[in-house]
């Protein structure tokens, strides 16, 4: 389980969490929603260390994530990134592979290897593709590498960055699908943060709102069309009348 | 107001200069620690030796014989003023040994690897890589800052080398050819001038502007801003700063070396 208490978190003079409060409960997948700039990825870059909150806590199966060991913590995770950030030095195999070729989860390079084209077939791309770069490949392509590097060590906890961005519908469907899948079957505990309201509806147990540096709703995702809030209506809707400004 | 406002850009400028340094400082040190430390990265190691070492050979040796051959030159119609043309050996082995030889090819990889490194990194920055890095267990510096600043420190001290026997070549080759001077005579002046002195203040120098210009793009790259203006000015900051740190810590290690 993943609670975070009163998150802050400032930038110079602006201020862009003013106190979350979220929990994400073990095997659930929670989708965080919200208009651009709202600190989506401010917070889950702050679960996972690479931003530090000015306030709050963050706790992880009951654990403050500053007093876990820092390679124990980042073991139980897996995350994609909204472009990827697959290393273009890399053959395909290595990027997926990386974690399983270094620190305490070193196999043998070999190993790795077949673990890591096992991973590619199991996100639908054919071994051939394991030696290529991924500058050799098309965003969606890249995307499903990602996914498979995120899962190759079979992680508790997998982060998804804005998946679907820059894809085209059915590309974004195929990648929806496959995280669906993916997490149901791993039992793992996933946190999305996406602008696609598809996806929300193909990945999510439960989702927040994230507006004005707070979670302004959550529930289940069976209840996000009538849960008659009005920031999350219109951010639903994708009307540009309402409480959230269009401009920002 | 307005008479104090000069003063207090001035204060602003000294204070941000101190903060840079102080920076600059910390990421060395915490570079230095991560060579010494492990985990270690033999391959990405050997990547940096082979893109920092062996692919600066050709434009080391380009930019050392053109100047080798330009110094010879310059020397054999400057000395000839007072009759000195036999001390042309002698001053195109010590200038290219001493100074020309480590300078040249530290300015030359710096705008080779000083520009590249920050590019690399810095892409890395803002394409997530960096973050990426972290997630999968690995410390970005000792993954990509600790190996390329090795590489470069181990590397310099022998593409200096290479650097002065190539343009000690190149003018032996104008002075033999067009200023007919003997070629043994030519060697043996070469040779019983230099002494290890001569040889050590290269090699440490090299050493020197290796680890500069390797922390310099490394430096400048994990500092870099967000898009392609950002990654462009990492790049050209990298360079400016590599090749005007090369130019200082040269002056500070002749004086070191040769001040009477």
């Amino acid at each position: 389980m993943i609670e975070l208490q009163d998150i802050h978190k400032s930038f110079g003079p602006k201020q862009i969490l003013r106190g979350v409060d979220l929990t994400i409960p073990k095997g659930e997948s929670m989708v965080i929603i919200g208009g651009s700039g709202t600190g989506k990825s401010v917070t889950l870059k702050c679960v996972l260390g690479l931003i530090r909150p000015d306030r709050g806590r963050i706790l992880v199966d009951g654990t403050d994530v500053e007093q876990q060991d820092r390679d124990d913590f980042l073991a139980r995770f897996g995350m994609l990134f909204q472009g990827a950030a697959l290393f273009d030095s890399l053959h395909v195999w290595e990027n997926v592979a990386f974690r399983l070729m270094r620190g305490k989860l070193k196999r043998p390079r070999a190993e790795a290897r077949e673990i890591a084209i096992e991973k590619l077939r199991r996100v639908g791309l054919t071994p051939d593709v394991a030696d290529q770069y991924p500058a050799e490949l098309s965003g969606g392509m890249q995307k499903r590498v990602g996914l498979a590097r995120a899962i190759a060590a079979e992680p508790e906890i997998i982060f998804f960055d804005e998946p679907t961005t820059g894809l085209d519908p059915i590309m974004s469907g195929v990648i929806n699908d496959l995280i669906r899948e993916i997490v149901v079957e791993m039992g793992a505990t996933a946190m999305t943060i996406t602008h696609d309201m598809t996806s929300v509806r193909a990945i999510a147990d439960k989702v927040a709102m994230l507006h004005g540096g707070k979670i302004r709703w959550s529930g289940p995702v069976s209840e996000m069309d009538s849960c008659g809030d009005p920031y999350v209506t219109q951010f639903v809707s994708g009307s540009a009348e309402g409480p959230i400004e269009a401009v920002r | 107001m307005g008479l104090l406002s000069p003063i207090a850009a001035l204060g602003r400028a000294v204070l941000s200069g101190l903060a840079w340094i102080g920076r600059l400082s910390i990421f060395a040190a915490q570079t230095v620690r991560h060579i010494f430390t492990p985990p270690w990265y033999p391959r990405e190691l050997g990547h940096a030796l082979l893109a920092i070492g062996w692919l600066s050979l050709p434009v080391v040796g380009m930019t050392a014989i053109f100047t080798g051959a330009a110094l010879a030159l310059q020397i054999y119609i400057g000395s000839a003023r007072f009759s000195a043309e036999a001390v042309v050996p002698q001053i195109t082995a010590i200038g290219m040994v001493r100074e020309l030889g480590p300078v040249l090819c530290g300015l030359m990889v710096a705008a080779r690897v000083a520009s590249s490194v920050a590019a690399e990194i810095g892409t890395m920055k803002v394409t997530e890589q960096i973050d990426a890095l972290v997630t999968l267990s690995t410390h970005p510096m000792k993954y990509l800052t600790a190996p390329r600043v090795l590489a470069a420190t181990l590397s310099m001290p022998l593409l200096v080398a290479i650097g002065d026997i190539i343009g000690i070549m190149g003018g032996y080759l104008v002075a033999t050819q067009r200023l007919d001077f003997n070629a043994s005579t030519y060697i043996t002046n070469t040779v019983n001038i230099l002494d290890a002195g001569d040889i050590l203040s290269g090699i440490v120098k090299g050493a020197v502007f290796g680890f500069l210009i390797a922390l310099m793009g490394c430096y400048q790259g994990m500092q870099s801003g967000r898009g392609a203006q950002g990654v462009g000015r990492a790049t050209k900051t990298a360079v400016v700063a590599a090749s005007v740190l090369i130019l200082a810590s040269n002056y500070l290690l002749t004086e070191v070396f040769f001040s009477a």
